[in-house]
């Protein structure tokens, strides 16, 4: 017997070959992964400045990227138009909605997932309201909770969240392998063991691909509910006055600082998703 | 944990099983007709017949996943659902049913943590079962790290884990390749001999069926019945020797013959393929 399981520490034909390597090199891969996409936005980037220099194409229809990089530089922090305050405050409300969108879509899917009557109920309304383009509410809120108040963006950004969290949760909760209801009713488990067990870690990673969508929709939410008005040291604010100001160049960076804000956003969910579901990512093969 | 029934009274007794299921309003199917059959302490019985012919329906009403439409279960002398709180019952299905977030070893103490065993106890019975099944060096392996087959094993050791008087196996190995099939063969027969467990084994494999039990029940199909019980009186241990003494062949031949008189269906290629003799010889020289 031990010289059998000897034997199956070498590659066997019962042995998963190759299969959940999480060796090093992770580093080394990725960057040979994105490498190509790099080297087309470098290019790209690059081709945008010497086709505008050589063209001499007027700088209201599209600055060239050293014009914005200077705007973004000499408008950092100061001045009429404050990129990283303004930044920050719509992150802020991003967040807010974002938890609050988050809460609520989760609150909706545990009680969807637990209750059938709940999710008659509570399903085809969701549907229905996903359909509606939620942003025409943006003017309503800014009226309700007041133009000034961070929390009509942050609603805005939490209407638009709530969806995409309530759907894949409640799916993550409810699709479980059905093997799995068996063999936990053999066990005679309580729904609630069967909750901890198995849905709750079944819909983790369906929480977590949410999450990532949830984190753009909420910045999205909050730009376009600033847009409609709101304190000036905003990014939706900044980018309709530096615009209606012609000051393109200034426009484009607040663009810049809202995608990057994006960007930082979903790695930060990427990240935490790798420490908290290792096994997830693992499966997929990129872990 | 067994509350023990007296020595000659069987481990489940099953009389008068019938099961429909209804389809709407329009058809009733007759799953199961007048069930009747005793299994006694340590033996080792499997349900052998075409698809459709109600098995593994027959397997999950024992194991009380289903309730019969008439007629009594009787499982160590209790109700099929007095048996299932007690946890008299281990089960394996023909997937592996096991959770990705947990390693082969959280794997394995699943049924240990519902049934509250301490953590020492947890960890000595989980070894305990993953040495048995010869996974003692993937203890802290994800089972999509693993082969079909290990995967399989883990379930093996999981269902053992709390000592259930009744294996309940569903086409456990239904999904596997043939070489790999005859393997765990041989080490589902080497855990029964060592822990004189009480199994119910579904498979629609005859060489299956003949080699690892000490009686096959063959069932037909529409409604389902049971047509014949054959006594397997090999000599054990049984080896891959086994399979290829004529008395073997004699019974794999008394198998197929009589699903054949029950009205197997021949679609099932598998049960009543005429070269499966052929084919077991070839094999049994590999092996």
């Amino acid at each position: 017997m031990s010289a059998e399981s000897a034997i199956r520490l070498s590659p066997g034909p019962d042995d998963p070959v190759g299969r959940g390597r999480r060796s090093g090199g992770g580093a080394i891969r990725s960057a040979r992964e994105y490498l190509p996409a790099a080297v087309v936005f470098v290019v790209a980037v690059v081709g945008w400045e010497v086709l505008f220099t050589v063209l001499n194409l007027e700088s209201f229809l599209l600055p060239k990227p050293s014009v914005i990089l200077a705007a973004l530089q000499a408008n950092w922090s100061g001045g009429r138009f404050p990129l990283l305050p303004s930044a920050i405050a719509t992150l802020q409300e991003a967040l807010l909605g974002l938890a609050i969108g988050t809460f609520g879509g989760v609150a909706v899917a545990f009680a969807s997932a637990s209750w059938l009557t709940a999710r008659g109920i509570l399903l085809p309304l969701a549907v229905a309201a996903n359909a509606v383009p939620i942003i025409a509410f943006a003017p309503l809120l800014n009226n309700w909770f007041g133009a000034l108040n961070p929390l009509s963006k942050a609603l805005m950004a939490a209407v638009l969240v709530f969806f995409p969290v309530m759907a894949n949760v409640t799916r993550g909760l409810v699709q479980v392998e059905p093997g799995a209801l068996e063999l936990m009713r053999s066990y005679a488990s309580s729904d609630w063991t069967i909750l901890r067990k198995v849905r709750i870690p079944n819909a983790l990673p369906y929480f977590f691909t949410a999450l990532k969508i949830a984190t753009t929709l909420s910045l999205i939410g909050a730009i376009v509910g600033e847009y409609f008005g709101g304190a000036n040291s905003v990014l939706g604010r900044l980018i309709v006055n530096s615009a209606s100001a012609l000051k393109f160049d200034i426009t484009w960076a607040a663009i810049l600082f809202g995608a990057a804000t994006g960007i930082a956003f979903y790695l930060v969910v990427s990240l935490a998703e790798r420490l908290v579901i290792p096994w997830a990512a693992a499966q997929r093969g990129d872990g | 944990m067994i509350t023990g029934p007296t020595p000659q009274s069987p481990v489940v007794r099953l009389a008068g099983v019938d099961k429909t299921f209804a389809r709407g309003d329009r058809a009733v199917t007759k799953a199961l007709e007048g069930i009747d059959l005793e299994i006694g302490r340590g033996e080792f019985v499997s349900l052998i017949g075409p698809s459709g012919c109600g098995k593994s329906t027959l397997l999950r009403i024992v194991g009380d996943l289903i309730a019969p439409s008439s007629g009594t279960v009787t499982v160590n002398g209790k109700t099929a659902e007095r048996a299932r709180r007690d946890r008299d019952y281990g089960m394996v299905f023909q997937a592996p049913v096991l959770f990705d977030w947990r390693t082969v070893e959280d794997n394995v103490k699943l049924p240990l943590e519902i049934l509250g065993q301490d953590a020492a106890t947890r960890t000595k019975r989980a070894r305990e079962m993953l040495d048995l099944v010869e996974l003692g060096d993937f203890l802290k392996h994800h089972p999509y790290q693993l082969s079909g087959g290990m995967q399989q094993r883990v379930a093996i050791a999981r269902a053992l884990a709390f000592q259930p008087s009744i294996l309940l196996m569903d086409e456990p190995f239904g999904a596997l390749d043939e070489m790999t099939r005859e393997r765990m063969n041989g080490e589902v027969l080497r855990i029964w001999e060592q822990t004189g467990t009480t199994i119910l084994f579904v498979t629609h494999s005859i060489p299956e069926a003949v080699f690892l039990s000490s009686r096959v029940v063959v069932m037909s199909a529409r409604p389902g019945r049971i047509t014949n019980v054959v006594d397997i009186d090999l000599p054990r241990p049984r080896t891959e020797d086994t399979r290829e003494t004529p008395r073997y062949f004699e019974l794999v031949t008394a198998v197929r013959e009589s699903l054949r008189r029950g009205g197997g269906s021949l679609d099932d290629a598998g049960t009543v393929d005429p070269a499966t003799v052929e084919r077991t010889i070839a094999e049994g020289a590999v092996g």
